[in-house]
């Protein structure tokens, strides 16, 4: 049962929502109401299917997908572009509303099938660093308002694996193909031990004389060769997807099937950058020192983080108790970089009283025609509550 | 639906809901006569329920082949015949609501996973994921799976570890979407793989997700008193010989 069940609680919490607002509007953000009934489209395509799973998604009689929002971000992104169709302009907003989340019937009373998040949202900012501290120094000033007084913070920073990837010398399908599997750390490790071992471009059951004869750098010829293999088996292309798409494919299997594998030193890197878990403040030196034994340079990243962080604590923050975790954001696919959580000791690391972060592609996703930069965070406030109220768990 | 969820204050019968029409109802009804049970309809104009000769403890209700799943999960019937799939379909934790009595050796059906025979570079589930992240670099959207299965599919994408797609949901037809640009590829129940084959399609070396056939099924919800569990012992002995 939510905290809000009495008609006692249920003031008290608007009374906590209102003080959260008031507070994110005098910081400079604007208060909207996105709509709960959301078209359930935009969340697949961003979280993908996993979402049905998790999520109220229903067809209205026009037929029409639709879902109740399981958070008020993408709602927030969809009504910036209503106002921007581009996107880029400068924007800042908070609200404070219902989110609705499919919980079996196991699940405790800190994971209520509906809640209400208050929270807030900037777009279009090009200072990165700055905006991710203001927002994270204002959720954190909010928590404190409210009443909030022990607290522990959780710091990560999903550009930092990014750039450590790109700074590797490897092919860039890899690079990709790592980036995507970071989300899923078994397949990430099943990954980075196939690029290691030499069996990359082993992928069983692929018409291996085929690739045997294509030559990766002349994607023309393969492509011929690829219609001449389907015409001699019979096949006719079907479907969306043309020969040059799985010439592609092909053609990267054959590449993969003479590459050097990946040197063990460097799967050893990545592995040992993806385990580092410090206190904040030691977390950039700590990296530095595993980057420099292996020459690898990732200085612009590790300053960026480290710019950030002084932000953080000159905006008021005290940072000695907050923990970095390189890991921390894997469950969280739709971040590109900071990303942070407020844990109150009551109810533990499971259940958040608050979190947020950068999710430069989102805008994107929802149909911006460029990148906008985006930060924003969210204070779960029935947690929240109960925490005040000593009632957690 | 609500059907399902009504809870039933029975007449302390038996209720066993078997398909109403079609295939899967011809079939069901030659497997029972075989195994010695005739059913009686009865009630106005051969109505939707019916009787056992010799069995007046049971009370047949005739119902959609798709909704024999939610009598089960509700507890509306204490048997039903029905198919693996659409139990599986319409449950997530099937185990922990019904309990499959026995295979009834008709109805067979394959729920599996096919793409284009044109795609080379596909085999696998695994392949299928990495392709999907290529597609959606080039085509700007999510590679689209057509099916009826939406939870059998999640299930099983997700198991391997698939996550790059999208779900279109499709009735009917729905070997021909990747033919008509609708879908890139298909989950569907095939028996002899002739109409994959005739759309161009094929089956992925891992691909098969449930091999189904009809079940005797009894609910885990329904009011099961020791009379009823007596019956249902006398009923599955039947189909034993």
């Amino acid at each position: 049962m939510s905290p809000a069940a009495t008609s006692a609680n249920v003031d008290t919490l608007e009374a906590q929502a209102q003080r959260l607002m008031d507070l994110f509007t005098r910081a400079g953000y604007e208060r909207i109401a996105p709509a709960v009934i959301q078209p359930a489209g935009l969340f697949l395509d961003v979280v993908g299917e996993a979402l049905r799973a998790r999520t109220y998604v229903f067809t209205d009689p026009d037929g029409a997908e639709l879902c109740l929002r399981p958070d008020l971000t993408v709602p927030t992104c969809r009504l910036h572009l209503e106002r921007h169709a581009r996107g880029d302009t400068p924007a800042r907003y908070c609200y404070s509303g219902s989110a609705f989340r499919y919980q079996p019937a196991s699940a405790d009373r800190a994971h209520p099938r509906e809640f209400r998040q208050a929270g807030i949202e900037s777009f279009a900012t090009q200072d990165r660093e700055q905006d991710d501290a203001a927002v994270c120094a204002l959720v954190v000033a909010a928590l404190r308002d409210a009443g909030l007084g022990r607290f522990g913070l959780r710091i990560g920073d999903l550009g930092l694996f990014n750039e450590l990837i790109n700074a590797l010398d490897m092919p860039e399908r890899w690079r990709r193909r790592l980036k995507h599997q970071f989300w899923r750390p078994d397949a990430f490790r099943a990954e980075l031990n196939r690029l290691t071992s030499g069996t990359a471009g082993t992928a069983p059951n692929l018409p291996r004389a085929l690739i045997e004869r294509l030559d990766p750098a002349d994607p023309a010829a393969a492509e011929a060769l690829v219609m001449e293999h389907l015409e001699q088996a019979g096949l006719e292309l079907v479907g969306t997807r043309t020969l040059a798409e799985i010439a592609e494919r092909l053609l990267g299997e054959a590449a993969d099937m003479r590459a050097t594998p990946l040197p063990r030193d460097t799967a050893a890197l990545i592995e040992n950058y993806v385990a580092v878990k410090s206190p904040a403040r030691e977390a950039a030196a700590r990296i530095a020192s595993i980057m420099r034994a292996c020459n690898v340079d990732i200085t612009a990243g590790l300053d960026a983080f480290q710019r950030r962080l002084d932000l953080i604590a000159k905006a008021g923050v005290d940072l000695a108790g907050a923990e970095f975790s390189a890991e921390f954001g894997r469950n969280l696919e739709y971040y590109t970089g900071f990303v942070f959580e407020v844990i109150a000791p009551a109810l533990g690391p499971k259940s958040p009283v608050a979190g947020g972060g950068r999710y430069d592609d989102l805008l994107a996703d929802a149909g911006a025609p460029v990148e906008v930069p985006a930060v924003g965070a969210s204070i779960h406030t029935e947690r929240l509550l109960a925490v005040l109220q000593g009632a957690a768990p | 639906m609500t059907a399902g969820t009504n809870t039933i204050t029975s007449n302390g019968k038996l209720i066993w809901a078997l398909p109403s029409k079609g295939r899967l109802m011809e079939q069901c009804s030659a497997a029972l006569a075989q195994a010695g049970l005739v059913v009686v309809r009865s009630g106005p104009a051969r109505g939707y329920k019916g009787a056992i000769e010799g069995l007046p403890g049971v009370e047949i209700n005739f119902v959609s082949s798709g909704e024999i799943a939610q009598f089960l999960k509700g507890g509306a019937a204490h048997l039903g015949v029905t198919g693996e799939d659409l139990i599986r379909e319409s449950m997530e934790d099937a185990d922990a609501r019904v309990r499959f009595v026995r295979p009834l050796g008709f109805g067979h059906a394959d729920v599996v996973v096919a793409v284009p025979d044109c795609w080379l570079d596909v085999r696998r589930m695994a392949d299928l994921e990495e392709m999907s992240l290529s597609y959606r670099r080039v085509h700007g959207r999510r590679v689209r799976v057509a099916t009826k299965y939406m939870n059998l599919t999640r299930h099983f994408f997700s198991l391997k570890g698939v996550t790059g797609y999208r779900i279109v949901e499709s009735l009917g037809a729905t070997e021909g979407t990747p033919a008509a640009g609708l879908a890139e590829l298909i989950v569907d129940i095939t028996t002899t793989g002739a109409t994959l084959k005739a759309n161009g399609l094929r089956i992925l070396d891992d691909g098969l997700i449930l091999r189904s056939e009809a079940n005797l099924v009894a609910s885990k919800a329904a009011p099961w008193t020791p009379e009823l569990v007596v019956l249902e012992r006398q009923i599955v002995a039947r189909f034993t010989g």
